[in-house]
């Protein structure tokens, strides 16, 4: 057995945010009072500062809030947009189009395709290892913060996790942008020094007698993990196997769905 | 330089908290925040060193205090104050004051799907063979650069091997201040041990990309 899964998964995580909250809310910063989500800690969702809230998720944050008040920030960047756009710098409806194209068409279902293909065609497996960009980019994948990809590959013997310790590089052609915890101070510390101490903040464990390799994204590399492809899916189709391929697998901080958890 | 962003294997920040379900965006002006940022790339000239540059170059209280939307959107300003693309009065009062400096090129809507494609590749070609091979056992300097690079702290003085060549790279230490300088890119792996000490996890490995220039051999 290569790998040892604690059903602990984040409510683990989950629960510790109780205790950063209350120390960050001691912090006091005259710009940005009370926030929570500043970049030395994860986003405390539950206490995410109610005046930056958009109004389209479902969080358990306080909504006991007059919509009205726009907070500092919000109010800089709609007089930066508002500037740049009468100065002819940038066009609205370019920045609308960003916007719905990170939202909607590039995001991990794109990588999961790609791992789908290279768990069901030895062929395009050993093409993707040889050389990640062109392989991506047969399957339409390419372009900004994925110009020089590399992917690495989990084996019973070893994992791989990708980090950015220094900012927050991240291959946004087939992962999309990445989320908040990828960009915090708790992963970019932690990761290069107690891999396994991450881990089991995302709920599980591997044997010591795993190597762990953690590759900090510190160049214009992109790396991308290819997971093991789990036991019990032999003759399942591409479209069936990117189901179990999640995002956090193709980073290192989780592992692929159990077929029985897909139906 | 050595700011609060340079954060491998500091010990004061507690639990990685993952969000279930987490949003590509947390509100409404993060979304905006993002996209003019990708948008002034263009008519502001810039590069990607020099954005990085103008998000980690501040005090580390006010690096840490901000989310990262507010850093970026701290960079960008800074970015297009420092070339008079407009002004802090300007900003104060949420309209122009004074008329567009002249740009290049602007971001149409039919060309953001050309841009992203494009990216920015940093590759460049070689004119000068490659000082290490893979396998070679290589010391990262015990540099300190005051400006911007990439070398990250906890590898500095550490010695490791050479796993992977990657071409020549447009060179950051120097391409922040507007000189491509390429150099030979390589990835350099440290055993846990060598960077953290006998009670290192032995089972580790951590690799960093580094430039030609910032190793030596070992």
């Amino acid at each position: 057995m290569d790998r040892i899964v604690l059903i602990i998964g984040q409510r683990a995580a989950r629960s510790f945010l109780g205790t950063s909250a209350i120390s960050l809310k001691s912090q006091s910063n005259s710009d940005y009072p009370n926030r929570a989500d500043r970049i030395s800690t994860s986003p405390e969702y539950f206490a995410y500062p109610s005046d930056m809230t958009g109004h389209d998720h479902d969080h358990d944050h306080h909504h006991d809030h007059d919509h009205s008040e726009l907070s500092e920030t919000e109010l800089r960047v709609r007089a930066l947009e508002t500037i740049l756009t009468e100065k002819g710098y940038v066009d609205p409806a370019a920045l609308d189009l960003l916007i719905e194209t990170y939202e909607t068409k590039v995001g991990p279902r794109n990588g999961a395709r790609v791992v789908a293909r290279a768990w069901a065609d030895p062929a395009y497996r050993a093409r993707l290892i040889k050389d990640a960009t062109p392989a991506i980019s047969e399957l339409g994948y390419a372009g900004r913060q994925g110009e020089h990809i590399v992917a690495v590959e989990n084996t019973p013997q070893l994992h791989n996790m990708v980090v950015c310790t220094l900012c927050s590089c991240y291959p946004w052609p087939v992962l999309g942008l990445p989320p908040v915890w990828y960009k915090s101070a708790p992963y970019r510390s932690k990761a290069v020094k107690d891999p396994r101490g991450v881990l089991r903040d995302f709920g599980f464990e591997l044997p010591d007698s795993t190597e762990i390799r953690v590759w900090d994204s510190t160049a214009e590399i992109r790396y991308l993990v290819l997971p093991m492809r789990p036991a019990g899916t032999e003759g399942w189709s591409e479209e069936r196997l990117a189901e179990l391929v999640t995002r956090d697998s193709m980073i290192g901080t989780g592992l692929p769905k159990q077929p029985h958890e897909v139906g | 330089m050595e700011g609060a962003h340079d954060m491998g294997g500091v010990a004061w920040s507690g639990p990685v908290a993952p969000e279930p379900n987490e949003p590509v965006f947390h509100a409404e002006w993060e979304k905006r925040a993002f996209a003019i940022t990708l948008a002034m790339g263009m008519p502001g000239g810039w590069n990607i060193d020099m954005s990085r540059f103008a998000r980690e170059d501040r005090p580390p209280a006010d690096y840490l205090g901000m989310s990262y939307y507010q850093i970026w959107l701290a960079g960008l300003e800074r970015l297009m104050l420092e070339r008079g693309l407009v002004a802090a009065d300007e900003i104060e009062a949420a309209k122009p004051l004074r008329p567009a400096k002249q740009v290049a090129k602007k971001l149409t809507r039919d060309g953001v799907a050309a841009m992203l494609h494009r990216g920015g590749p940093t590759e460049r070609e070689a004119t000068s063979p490659a000082r290490f091979a893979v396998g070679d056992r290589v010391r990262a300097k015990a540099i300190h650069p005051p400006t911007h690079t990439r070398l990250p702290r906890y590898v500095r003085g550490h010695v490791g091997t050479v796993e992977m060549l990657h071409g020549v790279h447009v060179f950051p230490d120097t391409n922040s201040m507007g000189r491509e300088n390429p150099q030979w890119l390589y990835t350099v792996t440290f055993d846990g041990r060598e960077l953290w000490g006998p009670d290192g996890d032995a089972s580790l490995k951590t690799s960093v990309d580094a430039w030609e220039s910032y190793l030596e051999p070992a």
